[in-house]
C-alpha cells in the first residue's frame, strides 16, 4: 500500500478566477471603511492630560531639586557605590548560578540521596527572607574571622579571616549567592526539562559521552525557556542588593542613604538611586535581548 | 523519485562491516504492563527484517531494546555476537558503565519516527556531532563525510540549514545521514514514514531502499507493506508482546498462517 511518489496535479486548483459563484467588481471599486473607536479616543485623551501633568510636576515642582540631583549623580561617592552594587550583583549571581546549576542536576539525578539534599536546600533557602538570612550570614563573618577554617560550604570561602570589610563583602555575596542558588537551581531544572526527551535519546542513540549530551545538546535548548527567568532573577538581584545596606555595606542605596542623612535632600538623593537603577537594568535588559537571539538560533520563534 | 541520487560507490557503502543480532527470551515489563514476552529473534547480517504489528504489540520496545536505550528485564540481545549493556562472564550477567553502553550504541543506528534532529544545529553539525565527540574524527574529514552523506540522501544543498527550515522528509534523511555517520553495522527504524505528510512518505522509503541495496543489516518497524514485500528478506508479525509469526514477505504477507496476522493485514492494505 506504499503511497506513489506523484501527488494528484494541483494547477487546476491555483488558478481560481472564473469559478466563482458570483463574480464580485473589481477590488479597484471598494472602499474600505474602517471602524471607528470613539472611546479609545475617550481614553488617550485622560491618559495624555493625566501624563502632562505627571512630567510638568516632575518639571516645576522645586520640591525635586534637580539641581541636587545633578550635582550628585555622578559624584565618586556614588559611582563607588554604583560599583559595589554591580559587583555584589556579579559574584551574587555568578555564585549563585553555579550552585543553582549544581543543585538543579543533583534534584535530577537518579539518587535519592542527592535529590532529598536537594529539594531541602531549596526549601531552605526559599523560605528564610533574604533579610533575615543576610543578618545571619554578617554575625556569621565575624564568627568565621575567629573560626577561619572548616566551613561546610567549600573551600573558596576561607577568605573570611581577613579584615572586617573583606569579611562583610563575602558575607554578603554568600548570603545573596545562597538565597539566588535555590531560585536559580529551579530555574535550571524547569529548563532542562522543557528539552524534549528525545533529544536525549537520540543523543544517547548516538553514543555521545554524557557530558558532552548536557553541554552541547541539553544546555542549549534549556537555555532559551532559562534565560527570560533568568534575567528577571538578575535584575531583582541587581535591585535587591539594595538589602545589603543592613549590613553597612557601601553599595548604592546605603551610600544615597548617608549623603542624606548628612546633607537632607532626601527626594533628590532618591531620585539619584532610582536613575542608576533603572538605568543599569535597562543596559541589563538589552543584553538580555542580544544573548536571547543568540541562543534563538534554528528556532522558528 | 528523483531528489534521490541512487547509490554511488564512491560516497555510497561506507566499508561497513555488516551485523547480525540475536535476540533470545528477552521480557520487559513497564509496571504491571508485560511489554515483550519473550521475544527471540535472529536477523542474519546483510538482511533486511520489518517488523509489523498493531500499535501497543511492542514493537518500538523491542527495536530499543536492541541499543540498549531500553533495559530488558530478562533475556539477552546481542549484535555480532557481542552481548548488549552487559558483559558476560561465567554465570553472571555485569550491566555495562553508561560509557561502554554509548560505546556500543556507535556501532547501531537508530532512526526515530519524529527525527529528533537537534534543532539548535545545523544540518552539518546534526550529522558531525556524534563522529566528532563519540569516535574522536577530526572535525573536518567528519565534515567531508557529512557532506558525501548528505549527497547520498540527495540534500548536498542544505548543509547549512537548521532542521526547522526543511520538509519532514528531508528531516527524516538528514536523521538517515546522522545515523549513518557512524557508519553503523545494524540500522533499526521506528516507524521512519509514520510522522511524515502521505506526499514525502516515498523521498524516506526510496533512501532506506538504497540502504538496503547497499547490504546493511536493517530491522525496520513500519506498516508500509508494500515497502515490505519489495524490500525485507524477513517480515515479522507482532502482537500482544510476542512473535505471532516471521518468514519470508511472500508467505507472511500473501498466505499468512495465523489468524490474527491476516485480521491485521486485512486493515492495513
Ligand atoms: N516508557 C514506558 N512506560 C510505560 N509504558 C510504556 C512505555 N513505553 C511503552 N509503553 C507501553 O508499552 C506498550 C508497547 O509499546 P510500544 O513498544 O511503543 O508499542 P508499538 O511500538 O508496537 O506501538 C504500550 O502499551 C505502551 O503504552
Ligand atoms: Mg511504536
Amino acid at each position: 500500500m506504499s503511497l506513489t511518489s506523484d501527488p494528484p496535479a494541483a494547477p487546476s486548483l491555483t488558478k481560481e478566477p472564473g469559478t466563482a459563484v458570483t463574480t464580485p467588481p473589481a477590488p479597484a471599486e471598494l472602499v474600505v471603511v474602517p471602524v471607528r473607536h470613539p472611546w479609545r479616543w475617550v481614553a488617550v485623551a485622560a491618559t495624555a492630560v493625566l501624563l502632562t501633568q505627571f512630567v510638568h510636576g516632575l518639571v516645576t515642582n522645586p520640591g525635586w531639586e534637580w539641581d541636587v540631583f545633578a550635582a550628585f549623580f555622578t559624584t565618586e561617592t556614588i559611582l563607588r557605590a554604583v560599583w559595589v552594587t554591580l559587583q555584589l550583583t556579579f559574584h551574587g549571581t555568578a555564585l549563585g548560578f553555579a550552585i543553582g546549576i549544581v543543585l538543579a542536576f543533583m534534584r535530577l539525578s537518579a539518587s535519592p540521596f542527592l535529590r532529598s539534599v536537594a529539594f531541602g536546600y531549596i526549601w531552605a533557602f526559599r523560605s528564610i527572607p533574604l533579610i533575615v538570612q543576610l543578618l545571619f550570614w554578617f554575625n556569621l563573618a565575624y564568627l568565621y574571622k575567629e573560626l577561619s577554617i572548616g566551613i561546610p560550604f567549600g573551600p573558596s570561602f576561607l577568605s573570611f579571616d581577613t579584615t572586617g570589610l573583606v569579611g562583610e563583602m563575602s558575607a554578603a555575596v554568600l548570603g545573596l549567592a545562597l538565597h539566588q542558588a535555590a531560585y536559580a537551581a529551579e530555574i535550571v531544572r524547569g529548563g532542562v526539562l522543557a528539552v524534549d526527551e528525545g533529544q536525549l535519546e537520540a543523543a544517547a542513540s548516538l553514543g555521545i559521552p554524557r557530558l558532552r549530551q548536557v553541554r552541547r545538546i541539553v544546555l542549549p535548548q534549556a537555555m532559551r525557556s532559562i534565560l527570560p527567568n533568568a534575567a528577571n532573577e538578575i535584575i531583582s538581584l541587581f535591585k535587591g542588593t539594595s538589602i545589603v545596606s543592613v549590613m553597612a555595606i557601601g553599595e548604592l542605596f546605603y551610600q544615597v542613604q548617608v549623603v542624606y542623612g548628612r546633607n537632607g535632600r532626601v527626594v533628590p538623593l532618591l531620585m539619584v538611586a532610582t536613575a542608576w537603577y533603572v538605568l543599569l537594568t535597562t543596559a541589563l535588559s538589552v543584553v538580555q535581548h542580544y544573548v536571547e537571539r543568540h541562543y534563538a538560533k534554528g528556532s522558528a520563534r | 523519485m528523483s531528489s534521490v541520487t541512487t547509490a554511488d560507490p564512491a560516497a555510497g557503502s561506507t566499508a561497513t562491516t555488516t551485523a547480525k543480532v540475536e535476540i533470545r527470551a528477552v521480557h520487559k515489563n513497564f509496571g504491571p504492563l508485560h511489554v515483550l514476552r519473550g521475544i527471540d529473534l535472529d536477523v542474519r547480517a546483510g538482511e533486511v527484517t520489518v517488523v509489523l504489528g498493531p500499535s501497543g504489540s511492542g514493537k518500538s520496545t523491542l527495536l530499543r531494546t536492541i541499543n540498549h536505550l531500553e533495559k530488558v528485564d530478562s533475556g539477552t540481545v546481542s549484535v555480532d555476537g557481542t552481548l548488549v549493556g552487559y558483559r558476560r562472564s561465567g554465570n553472571k550477567l555485569y550491566e555495562l558503565r553508561e560509557r561502554d553502553v554509548l560505546k556500543q550504541r556507535t556501532r547501531i543506528g537508530f532512526v526515530f519516527q519524529n527525527f529528533h534532529l537537534f534543532p539548535h544545529l545545523t544540518v552539518l553539525d546534526n550529522i558531525v556531532e556524534a563522529p566528532v565527540s563519540a569516535l574522536k574524527r577530526p572535525r573536518k574529514e567528519a565534515e567531508a563525510a557529512a557532506r558525501k552523506l548528505l549527497e547520498r540522501v540527495g540534500l548536498a544543498d542544505k548543509a547549512e540549514s537548521y532542521p526547522k527550515q526543511l520538509s519532514g522528509g528531508q528531516q527524516q534523511r538528514v536523521a538517515i545521514a546522522r545515523a549513518l555517520a557512524l557508519e553503523p553495522g545494524l540500522l533499526l527504524f521506528d516507524e521512519p514514514t509514520s510522522a511524515l505528510d502521505p506526499e514525502l512518505v516515498g523521498e524516506v522509503l526510496d533512501v532506506i531502499k538504497d540502504l538496503a541495496a547497499s547490504g546493511t543489516t536493517m530491522i525496520v518497524v513500519t506498516h508500509e507493506i508494500g515497502f515490505a514485500r519489495e524490500v525485507a528478506d524477513t517480515v515479522v508479525f507482532m502482537d500482544e508482546g510476542r512473535i505471532v509469526e516471521q518468514g519470508p514477505p511472500a508467505e507472511v504477507l500473501d498466505s499468512p498462517r495465523h489468524e490474527r496476522t491476516r485480521a491485521f493485514l486485512s486493515k492495513v492494505l
